[in-house]
């Protein structure tokens, strides 16, 4: 027999919790804690100071840099550690622009980049630079023909992130990286989302300055990365010292740059393992939710994108009264509804992907990770439909759409890919 | 942002959540693009509210303020249930987090526009009632939400 909402509400408490965010970040791999306690407490020296202590930590340091180069197949010099890939996102936008503002002032984006890339934007705008905002496709996914059409003389940089946080789709950057080169203009990818999960090779995706996060691959928080191709000139945004080759001043966090290094190297031995068994749940996962919960649309590209993601528009709810049921149940997800952030919109990437506000307000996002299991899976896929049924008993759209006074823009049967006309229309 | 656990006990269990099949008087307010939109089903005997219930569509704190709201009002007249104000619905949960205030106000405005109809269709309404109607007239999302539709209902 079916267990009811309330018994699985009780069982829930029995059972440890389910962690399925981890877009938003990761727990540390116990091999990269053990590395951090014993760093912490063993190699505490300055990389500048002129003794064995400060000797051994820029020993470490370099060490770390060249063993994270070799992950990316780039040169050491080539890779800078920052404190966060918000840091590296602001860097690689505004340190081109200054450093190149006299070539020119036009950028060209998209508009599902992450808030360290817009907000970067915004800011240069207000400078007087002019940035122009591809649009992507229903599906998350932006036509790379769009980015030569885009350029003109004065375009001094391109940035389109390489995975998107929140719908999980991988852009066809090394198109987009040839483009570029073609025109000779600069292009930065944002790789949080993406290095650890799938590879990342900048020379191979014709990328000029790609961003990184250690705290998205398993790695602590507060440690990020610059890739920075040879001869690519960019000005500081960190003025202080002469550490990072003069080019980011402040005292260089040793010991999470070697946590980065083990962490990233950990990731990438895994990764043509984890890549299919965590691809395997997700599709499992998806199929699962269209299959049991009615007017169901998965967001983004069903098969282009991280094998960790899957982000769900259920109509008729809103996505914080589903986060508030999943974490009583015992599970930590994500939403673009607006009443998850400070601001009463919903997520920019999902109305990018033309989704009415409405059906933006109802979504989830889940992403996988290595300490995902298959029977998590199960119990979700328990969990997520009586969450969903309790929600639409409670909602006037609802009872609406099944006394046949409202239309439903989602099919009963689900989608995999649908594209959204319109909303209901509703207006006084 | 954290919830209060008397809001977390009205998201979790509801009072008054369904329709009053022969409700008196209802109200919707709110608007799906803006993520939450508010029922109030009332069942007014002899001018008192015998009974109310909601369905919402929203957040957590606009289902606990609507469970509240139907809590607060039930055995008032309807010129005292026109004297809850959104503040007394957010104080009896305990406070809400700021930027859910909003949510507040919804409840507010949906018991008073089913009031409204109430008392136009009873030809009740007076200019001393009229006042306590402003409310009605603004969107809840304060002023910078420009392409909120709300306020135009
Ligand atoms: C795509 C993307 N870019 C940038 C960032 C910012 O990274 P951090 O949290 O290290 O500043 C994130 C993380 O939220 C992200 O997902």
């Amino acid at each position: 027999m079916n267990s009811t909402f309330e018994e699985r509400m009780r069982e829930s408490v029995n059972r440890p919790r389910i962690y399925f965010d981890h877009a938003a970040t990761t727990l540390p791999r116990p091999e990269v804690i053990d590395t951090v306690a014993t760093l912490l407490k063993e190699s505490y020296g300055n990389p500048s100071s002129f003794y064995q202590e400060g000797h051994r930590a820029a020993e470490l340091l370099e060490d770390a840099r060249a063993r994270i180069a070799a992950c990316l197949d780039v040169h050491p010099e080539e890779i800078f550690f920052t404190s966060c890939g918000t840091e590296s996102d602001n860097w690689a936008i505004k340190g081109t622009a200054d450093a190149h503002r006299r070539r020119g002032r036009h950028i060209i984006t998209t508009t599902i980049e992450h808030h360290a890339v817009l907000h970067s934007m915004e800011a240069l705008e207000r400078e007087g630079f002019d940035v122009t905002y591809l649009d992507v496709d229903h599906r998350g996914i932006l036509e790379p023909e769009k980015v030569r059409e885009a350029l003109r003389d004065d375009t001094i940089l391109v940035s389109v992130m390489m995975a998107n946080n929140e719908i999980g789709t991988i852009q066809p950057i090394k198109v987009i990286g040839s483009i570029c080169r073609e025109a000779g203009v600069l292009l930065h990818s944002d790789g949080v989302q993406a290095l650890g999960a799938i590879p990342v090779n900048p020379n191979e995706l014709n990328a000029d300055m790609m961003s990184f996060s250690g705290h998205k691959l398993y790695a602590p928080k507060g440690i990020g990365l610059l890739y920075k191709r040879k001869g690519v000139r960019i000005d500081r945004l960190i003025d202080g010292g002469a550490q990072e080759k003069r080019q980011r001043g402040g005292t260089e966090n040793v010991t999470y740059a070697v946590a980065l290094a083990k962490a990233l190297e950990m990731s990438l031995a895994d990764m043509e393992k984890e890549s299919k068994r965590q691809t395997a749940l997700r599709d499992r996962l998806i199929h699962g939710v269209i299959e049991r919960i009615p007017h169901t649309k998965l967001n983004g590209h069903a098969t282009e994108r991280l094998p960790n993601n899957a982000n769900f528009s259920f109509e008729f709810i809103e996505g914080e009264s589903i986060l508030l049921f999943l974490d009583k149940f015992g599970y930590a997800c994500s939403s673009g509804s607006a009443c998850t952030s400070a601001s009463l919109d919903p997520s920019h990437v999902l109305l990018a992907i033309g989704l009415p506000a409405e059906i933006a307000h109802g979504s989830l996002r889940v992403t996988l990770g290595i300490d995902s299991t298959d029977e998590q899976i199960n119990h979700f896929l328990i969990d997520l439909p009586l969450i969903v049924e309790r929600l639409r008993d409670m909602s006037p759209l609802y009872s609406d759409y099944k006394r046949g006074v409202l239309p439903s823009l989602i099919p009963e049967e689900g989608s995999l890919d649908l594209e959204i006309a319109g909303g209901y229309g509703w207006s006084s | 942002m954290q919830y209060s656990d008397k809001v977390l006990d009205h998201f979790m269990n509801p009072r008054n959540m369904g329709e009053i099949e022969d409700a008196t008087t209802s109200g919707t307010v709110g608007n799906p693009v803006c993520g939450d939109i508010m029922k109030m089903d009332l069942k007014i005997v002899d001018n008192i509210i015998v009974d109310a219930k909601f369905k919402t569509f929203g957040c957590g704190s606009a289902i606990a303020t609507s469970s509240m709201a139907t809590e607060m009002i039930i055995g008032l007249t309807t010129d005292e249930a026109l004297d809850v104000t959104n503040k007394a619905v957010a104080e009896a949960l305990d406070g809400l987090p700021p930027v859910k205030m909003h949510c507040s106000v919804l409840a507010e405005q949906a018991v008073k526009k089913a009031l409204e109809s109430y008392y136009i269709r009873e030809g009740l309404m007076t200019p001393e009632r009229a006042k306590k109607f402003a409310i009605l007239g603004q969107c809840e999302h304060e002023e910078n939400y420009e392409h909120c539709g709300c306020s135009d209902e």
